[in-house]
């Protein structure tokens, strides 16, 4: 079933520039895609439209069947129960002065969720592998992958059908950056995912699906393991070429 | 012949921690060798710490020797006559390394200026301007008449960080010190960036000193590595000695974490 469908969609801030030049692809419910793309590609754009945060200037996005419409307030209220965002920084996402619990709530205050939200909370810190006393704590005393965790746990408490991920592992160190890789591939198994990032590596670990955006369009997308092994379009060569790797220094030493 | 840089039991401070804890390095000439880290690992503390540029609140023990002369305690006036001519850095983020509100061509002039007029051949007028645009064809900028008079905010981030790079060797450094030179740049940039400096370095017969988080790259750039944590050496050696039998676990924690990338990248996953 398709989740997101983007059809054609071209979009620019000033009427001399497009940001987004006919962007077309569709994303499957339970999919984890990827959408690769270096600065000014168009992908921070995307993934505004996608949030409706802005409308295109001409072209369809839909979600669930529905036209993604940010006037239509009854559908926006749905939406923003289906599908959440974990943005880069965790140090600027979360509120300094508010607990764990009351950030990891706040979707659930603002949509208006019923239940027993001290629950709800418990459960989502145990889905991201925080220990439950963390509701009591402020942003200031996690380490950077720590606070990630509770960017996430707060974008799936209210059980969202689609999470979205902005460069969500661009600021973590190698070694934490591979464990919340992995708690988004687990978490993957029960939502949707679009992933949104430069680093083609990561999206290599994580996304069954890839799109690749140069300059406003999309040149390549398909399943990722096939795009990898044999890519079509020069750009997406040119990106993979350049990616610095272990393996290239273990057979040339 | 005495190693252009040589630190000896260096450590740093700050009020109520230890960030750099006795760290000894040597760098010859010709010699390039990689600080691998993570964040607080104490990297670009040691790079500012080797050319006394630790922000007030810091302190530095230890011995930290650039052409034989100390650096630590040393009055920020002798430390001058080093800068630019022992040891030029070049840092993440070349927005802020540059001046917004002066054309390139004349933040590459000035250090070239100072270099020839140390160097007792001053140089100046035409000369200067052919100089400044020999220095920018070095570092492969693109029509460099036009960039010359362009202001960094005109320039991308790969133009700026040749700009930055340009005005490191105008002083025509015996130690290129590059700390996270490309982190801030798109991947394509990186390769670019990242062939310059080879060439540069090799042209040039500098040291490297190359501080990363990013463990391929810094095996592409160097020979030798220093694996720091929190302050601490856990690790050194030749690049292909430590990336294939590392000794401490906490470099085979970077490298699996690495080689998951690598592998993925390869669909061997």
């Amino acid at each position: 079933m398709t989740l997101i469908s983007v059809d054609r969609v071209s979009f620019g801030y000033t009427a001399e520039r497009r940001i987004l030049d006919d962007v077309s692809f569709a994303m499957e419910s339970g999919d984890t895609v990827g959408l690769v793309g270096e600065s000014g590609s168009g992908k921070t754009t995307l993934l505004r439209l996608l949030l409706g945060l802005a409308r295109p200037d001409s072209g369809t996005i839909t979600f669930d069947g529905a036209s993604l419409d940010p006037r239509n307030a009854a559908f926006m209220r749905q939406f923003r129960r289906q599908a959440q965002i974990v943005f880069q920084d965790p140090y600027s996402s979360l509120d300094p002065r508010q607990k764990i619990s009351s950030i990891i709530a706040e979707p659930l205050r603002s949509l208006r969720i019923p239940g027993d939200h001290r629950q709800m909370v418990a459960d989502a810190l145990s889905s991201v592998g925080l220990d439950a006393d963390a509701a009591g704590r402020y942003p200031h005393q996690f380490s950077g992958g720590q606070r990630q965790r509770i960017a996430i746990a707060r974008a799936i408490v209210a059980g969202p059908r689609l999470l979205l991920a902005d460069e969500a592992v661009s600021a973590l160190d190698l070694t934490t950056k591979i464990r919340i890789v992995e708690l988004l591939a687990s978490l993957g198994t029960r939502m949707s995912l679009l992933f949104v990032s430069h680093d083609i590596g990561v999206v290599a670990a994580l996304c069954r699906r890839i799109v690749i955006l140069e300059r406003s369009r999309i040149v390549e997308s398909g399943d990722t393991a096939e795009v990898l092994a044999r890519p079509q379009h020069p750009y997406t060569q040119r990106l993979l070429a350049s990616v610095p790797r272990l393996s290239l220094k273990d057979t040339r030493s | 012949m005495s190693p252009l840089l040589e630190i000896t039991g260096l450590s740093v401070r700050s009020a109520t921690k230890v960030l750099v804890d006795t760290l000894s390095l040597t760098l010859q000439r010709g010699e390039r060798l990689g600080l691998i880290g993570e964040s607080g690992s104490g990297k670009s503390l040691t790079a500012l710490a080797a050319t006394g540029l630790l922000a007030p609140g810091l302190r530095a023990s230890g011995s930290v020797k650039l052409a034989g002369r100390e650096v630590v305690g040393a009055a920020d006036r002798d430390l001058d006559q080093l800068r630019g001519k022992a040891v030029a850095i070049v840092f993440q983020e070349p927005l802020t390394a540059l001046d917004p509100l002066m054309r390139v061509g004349r933040q590459i002039r000035e250090p070239l200026r100072r270099r020839a007029r140390r160097d007792g051949r001053p140089l100046s007028g035409q000369a200067l301007d052919a100089a400044v645009l020999a220095i920018m064809v070095d570092v492969a900028l693109p029509d460099p008449v036009r960039i010359a008079r362009a202001y960094p905010h005109e320039l991308s981030g790969g133009q700026r960080q040749r700009v930055a790079i340009a005005m490191a060797i105008a002083c025509e450094p015996d130690l290129l010190i590059a700390d996270e030179p490309t982190t801030a740049l798109d991947v394509t940039t990186q390769a670019e960036i990242m062939a310059l400096l080879d060439r540069l370095v090799r042209d040039r017969n500098m040291a490297l000193l190359f501080i990363s988080h990013d463990l391929p790259l810094v095996a592409s750039a160097v020979e030798q590595v220093i694996v720091l944590r929190q302050g601490v050496a856990v690790e050194s050696g030749p690049v292909a000695r430590v990336f294939s039998e590392p000794a401490h676990d906490y470099t085979r924690s970077l490298l699996s974490a690495a080689r998951r990338f690598d592998a993925a990248l390869e669909g061997r996953q």
